[in-house]
C-alpha cells in the first residue's frame, strides 16, 4: 500500500476546477479502482461512467495525465512512484458533471449511416462467407465505442467540425459496412459529402489511442478515401464514363 | 415541499422495455415490428449493457460443424444441465427457435466466425454434446449487442438512455406505466404505457466476488416483486467456475468457458487434471475417463467422449472449490487454467483475443506462455420473474419479462451459451406476447397520481435527510454477508444468519443519506439501487433456505444430493400482506413426448428410435 496524489476535475457545464485527493493504493489497482475509492470514502457524488471493468464496454473513457484512456485498463504501476495523476473529462464533448460528458452527438451520427443491406441468401437459405473475407470487417467490429478516437481527432477536437466530419469511429463503422461481403449498398457518395472523408488528414492519432488496437487509419479510413478518389477523381474513369456512358451514383 | 404529479414530465408509449441488453433490444425490435409505439430505457448508454461481457457464444443447433446436432439434442442437454427443473415448454421453444434467431442476426449485419465451407462456425462448450456455439472469437456479446443496436436505431424505437426505473405503476391489477428518473438531471419522468417488458438481468452485485457490473442490482426483480409478480427458482444462482482471482481489483472478472472449449485444462497445485476425480455418475457415460481419451477428443476423434473440464458449470465450480479447500489451490486462492501448453500462441490469440488482452493488461500474465489462476465467481441468476412460456407474461397483467430476469429456461443450472440464445428467442417472444396483450386491451389503464408521488417522495428523502448511512458502506456490508453466508455451498445456520443481517441492513437503509444535488449523483443512484439489492438478496436467501436438497447451482451442505421429492416442486416467492410469502409449489407434469426425449439414451435419440416422430 502507498499513498498517491490524484487531481480530479470536479464541476459541470458552468465551470469547475481540479480537486486533490490523497488515496491509499493497493497492488494491482487501475485508475478506475482509485476513483471508486475516492467516491466511496470522500466524494459520494463524484460522477463517472463505467460498466464492465475489463476493457470490453468502452464506458470509462477519460483523459489521464493528458492522454485519452480507458480508466479500467490503466494500471497504477505505469506511473512513477511520486507522480501526481491528473484526471479530467474528454475534452471534445460538453461536460455534464465531473468526468461525465455528453456523447449524444455520436449516437446522432450513427443513426445517419445508411443501414446494412444484405444481398439475397443462397438457395439453401444460408449466407456463405469465408473467414479470410470477413477478417477485415471483424477487425472493425471489435470497436467498443469508447470514443477515445473521436476525442483525439484534430478535426473534432481542435477545429470543432462535428458538422462536417463524422469522425474516426464512424469512418470505421462505414468501412465495416462497405467492406462487408454481404452488403449491397453504396455509401461512397455520402462518405465523400455528408460524412466528410476529405477532412481527415491522416495523422493517425486515432489509431494510437484505440484500446482495441484497430488499425483505424490504414485499414479503414485510407481505403475509404481511395474509393472516393477512384470514383470521383480518377481521370481514366472520368474519360471512360464520358466515352462509354457508364453511369455511377454521384 | 408540495408535489404535483401533473408537473412531472410524462412520455407515452404502447410498450416500455426496461433494459437495453440483448433481450431488451430484441424485444423492442419485435414490438416495433408489430406496429407498437415502443420505448426503451437503460441505466447506461446504449450498447454498454452487460451483454457486451458475454464472451463464448450463443447456442443453436444448426449442425454446421457436426451434422448430428438437432433441436432435440440441444433440448436434452439443456434439461440435463438444468437437472430437469427447467420449464419444459421454454426449453423446447428455445432449442427449436435459436437457429432461426441466429441466422436473423446475420441478416442484420452480424459477422460470425466461419467454417471452412463459409457457414457460421460453432464451438464446443460445457454440457453441449456437439460444437454448438455461434461465436466471434471471445467477444460474441459485443457482436450481438452491436448488431441489434445498429438494426434497432432504424426501426422507429425511442431510446431513453441513462434513465432508471424506480417503480411499476398500476391501475388496479394492470400495468399502467413506470416511474423513472434521468440520471443526468435527477428529474423524474412518468412513462404511461399499456405494457412493460422487463429485461433487467440479475442481481450479482449483492456478492463480493462477481462477474457482474454495477448495473446488476436486481431492479427488475425487485420492482416486479413490489408490483405483486411471482418470482421463481431464485435459490439457483450460478457461480461461474472461472473468474480471475488476482489482482484483487479484478477478482471475479469473467474468464470465458471458451478457454476450456478450445482445449484448456484445469490443474491443481500438484499439476493434476483434477476434474477426472469429480465426474458425477449421471454424466459418466458421456465423459472421457482418461487423459488419453480426452486428448483424442481434442484431436477430433468423434468416437472419443468429452473431457471432464467441459462438465456443466455447477459441477466444475464445486470441484474447484473442493480442490482449494483440500489445500491444492494456486498461490492466490484459485486453481490453474492452462491453455498455453495445449495450443500454439497464434491459435490462442486468434480464438481468445480478449482473454489474452485482459490477462496481459490487468494481471501481467501471458496466457500463451503460462497458466491463468481462476476461481468461482457469481455470474448469473437462473431464477427470476415467473412467466408464461409462450407469451412471457408474468402473473401481473401487462408485465412481461425476458432474458436473465425471467425464470424457467435454465432450471437449476444454465449451460454456457444458452444465455445469449435465451435473449434473442425470448426477447422476440415477449415482444409478440406484449403486442397481443396490447391489442386485446379495451381501455388504456390510468396512472394513479398518489402512487407516483409516494415513489418520488421515497427517492428524494435520501437527498433531503440531514445525515445518515453512507450507501457505499451499506453495500459493502451486504456483499460481505451474501458472500460468506449465501455462497456456493450453503447451510441452514448461515442462511439464517444472512436473514438476520439483512433485517439489520434494511433498517439501516431507511436512513441512507446521499450528499450533493440530484444531478448525476452516483451516491444517490447507489442508495436507490440498494433498495433493489436488499429485496433481491432476501428473496434468494429465503428460497435457498426452503429448498432442502442439493441440485444444480444450489448446494446445501446439510442436505447433500438431489432429492426425488424436490424435483416435483418450485420455490415461488411473492409479496404478501405481511412480508415475503415463500411457497413450495407443485410443478405440472411434463409433456410425455418431451419427457421421453429428455431422458432418452443419446444413441436412441440419434438413431431416431426415440423422438423420431416429434418434429
Amino acid at each position: 500500500m502507498s499513498k498517491r496524489t490524484f487531481r480530479v476535475w470536479r464541476g459541470d457545464n458552468a465551470g469547475g476546477d481540479f480537486r486533490t485527493y490523497e488515496v491509499e493504493v493497493d497492488p494491482g489497482m487501475v485508475v478506475l479502482d482509485v476513483l471508486h475509492r475516492i467516491q466511496a470514502n470522500e466524494a459520494n457524488d463524484l460522477a463517472l461512467r463505467w460498466n464492465c471493468k475489463a476493457g470490453k464496454c468502452g464506458s470509462c473513457s477519460m483523459e489521464i495525465n493528458g492522454k485519452p484512456k480507458l480508466s479500467c485498463m490503466t494500471r497504477m504501476n505505469i506511473f512513477g512512484p511520486d507522480e501526481t495523476i491528473t484526471v479530467q473529462p474528454l475534452k471534445t464533448f460538453p461536460v455534464i458533471k465531473d468526468l461525465v460528458t455528453d456523447v449524444s452527438c455520436n449516437y446522432a451520427q450513427n443513426k445517419r449511416i445508411p443501414k446494412f443491406k444484405p444481398r439475397a441468401k443462397e438457395a439453401d437459405g444460408t449466407h456463405r462467407m469465408y473467414q479470410e473475407d470477413v477478417d477485415r470487417v471483424q477487425e472493425f467490429r471489435k470497436c467498443i465505442e469508447c470514443y477515445l478516437c473521436q476525442d483525439t481527432c484534430h478535426v473534432l477536437r481542435d477545429r470543432d467540425r462535428k458538422d462536417a466530419f463524422v469522425g474516426p469511429r464512424f469512418m470505421i463503422r462505414l468501412a465495416s459496412l462497405e467492406m462487408h461481403p454481404l452488403d449491397d449498398d453504396d455509401r461512397i457518395p455520402e462518405i465523400r459529402k455528408e460524412f466528410g472523408s476529405g477532412l481527415c488528414n491522416i495523422t493517425r492519432c486515432c489509431t494510437e489511442v484505440c484500446p482495441e488496437h484497430i488499425n483505424i487509419t490504414d485499414n479503414g479510413i485510407i481505403p475509404l478515401k481511395e474509393r472516393v478518389v477512384d470514383r470521383y477523381f480518377d481521370p481514366l474513369a472520368i474519360v471512360g464514363r464520358k466515352l462509354f456512358g457508364i453511369r455511377r451514383r454521384t | 415541499m408540495t408535489l404535483d404529479a401533473s408537473e412531472l414530465q410524462t412520455i407515452e408509449h404502447d410498450v416500455l422495455v426496461i433494459g437495453a441488453g440483448g433481450a431488451g433490444l430484441r424485444a423492442a425490435i419485435e414490438c416495433s415490428a408489430q406496429q407498437l409505439s415502443t420505448g426503451v430505457i437503460s441505466k447506461s448508454l446504449l450498447g454498454k449493457a452487460h451483454t457486451v461481457m458475454a464472451e463464448g457464444g450463443m447456442a443453436a443447433a444448426m449442425g454446421n460443424v457436426d451434422a448430428r446436432d438437432n433441436w432435440k439434442v440441444h433440448f436434452r442437454d439443456t434439461m440435463r444441465g438444468g437437472k430437469f427443473l427447467n420449464v419444459w415448454r421454454m426449453a423446447e421453444l428455445h432449442a427449436k427457435q435459436a437457429p432461426e434467431r441466429v441466422r436473423e442476426l446475420e441478416e442484420w449485419g452480424a459477422v460470425f466466425d466461419r467454417t471452412k465451407d463459409g457457414l457460421i462456425s460453432q464451438r464446443n462448450f460445457g454440457g453441449h454434446r456437439y460444437p454448438r456455439l455461434a461465436h466471434v472469437g471471445d467477444r460474441t456479446g459485443l457482436e450481438l449487442i452491436r448488431s441489434l443496436q445498429d438494426h434497432g436505431v432504424h426501426q422507429g424505437i425511442s431510446f431513453h438512455m441513462e434513465c432508471t426505473a424506480l417503480e411499476l405503476l398500476k391501475d388496479g391489477d394492470r400495468i399502467a406505466g413506470v416511474l423513472a428518473y434521468w440520471r443526468e438531471t435527477g428529474r423524474f419522468v412518468v412513462f404511461k404505457t399499456k405494457a412493460v417488458i422487463l429485461a433487467t438481468g440479475g442481481g450479482g452485485k449483492a456478492w463480493k466476488i462477481t462477474s457482474n457490473s454495477w448495473e446488476y442490482t436486481g431492479d427488475g426483480l425487485a420492482i416486479a416483486y413490489e408490483a405483486g409478480a411471482e418470482l421463481m427458482d431464485m435459490e439457483f444462482t450460478q457461480f461461474h467456475p472461472t473468474g480471475m482471482v488476482w489482482p484483487p481489483s479484478v477478482r471475479g472478472t469473467l474468464v470465458t468457458e471458451g478457454v476450456r472449449g478450445d482445449g484448456g485444462v484445469l490443474k491443481n497445485s500438484k499439476g493434476e487434471r483434477f476434474m477426472f476425480n469429480y465426474i458425477p455418475e449421471k454424466f459418466a457415460a458421456e465423459t472421457a475417463n482418461s487423459i488419453e481419451e480426452a486428448e483424442r477428443w481434442l484431436n477430433g476423434d468423434k468416437n472419443a467422449r468429452r473431457p471432464p473440464e467441459l462438465l456443466t458449470r455447477d459441477e466444475v465450480a464445486r470441484s474447484i472449490t473442493a480442490e482449494i479447500k483440500a489445500g491444492r489451490g494456486s498461490p492466490h486462492g484459485g486453481v490453474f487454467l492452462d491453455i498455453a501448453s495445449r495450443r500454439p500462441a497464434d491459435f490462442i490469440k486468434r480464438k481468445l483475443p480478449s482473454m489474452y488482452h485482459q490477462f496481459k493488461e490487468l494481471a501481467e500474465v501471458d496466457i500463451t506462455a503460462e497458466p491463468m489462476e481462476v476461481g468461482p465467481t457469481l455470474h448469473y441468476f437462473m431464477g427470476g420473474v415467473r412467466v408464461d412460456a409462450d407469451s412471457q407474461m408474468s402473473t401481473v397483467p401487462g408485465l412481461f419479462a425476458a432474458g436473465e430476469c425471467a425464470a424457467g429456461l435454465h432450471g437449476a443450472n444454465r449451460l454456457g451459451g444458452n444465455s445469449l440464445s435465451d435473449l434473442i428467442v425470448f426477447g422476440k417472444l415477449s415482444g409478440t406476447g406484449a403486442a397481443a396483450y396490447v391489442r386485446g386491451l379495451s381501455a388504456t389503464p390510468k396512472v394513479q397520481n398518489d402512487q407516483v408521488l409516494a415513489g418520488v417522495r421515497r427517492a428524494t428523502d435520501i437527498l433531503r435527510r440531514e445525515s445518515g448511512t453512507n450507501p457505499y458502506l451499506l453495500h459493502d456490508k451486504l456483499t460481505e454477508t451474501m458472500q460468506s453466508n449465501v455462497g456456493i455451498v450453503r447451510v441452514k445456520d448461515e442462511l439464517e444468519k444472512a436473514l438476520e443481517d439483512l433485517a439489520v441492513l434494511k433498517k439501516e437503509a431507511e436512513t441512507m443519506k446521499a450528499p450533493g444535488a440530484s444531478q448525476y449523483n452516483p451516491g444517490w443512484h447507489e442508495a436507490l439501487s440498494m433498495q433493489s439489492l436488499l429485496v433481491t438478496s432476501e428473496v434468494v436467501t429465503r428460497a435457498a433456505l426452503l429448498r432442502e436438497e442439493s441440485r444444480g447451482a444450489h448446494t446445501r451442505n446439510d442436505f447433500p444430493g438431489e432429492r426425488e421429492e424436490w424435483l416435483q416442486y418450485n420455490v415461488i416467492i411473492k409479496k404478501g400482506a405481511s412480508g415475503m410469502e415463500v411457497e413450495k409449489r407443485k410443478r405440472p407434469d411434463p409433456p410425455p413426448k418431451l419427457k421421453e426425449i429428455a431422458y432418452a439414451k443419446i444413441e436412441d435419440l440419434e438413431s431416431g428410435k426415440v423422438g423420431g416422430d416429434h418434429e
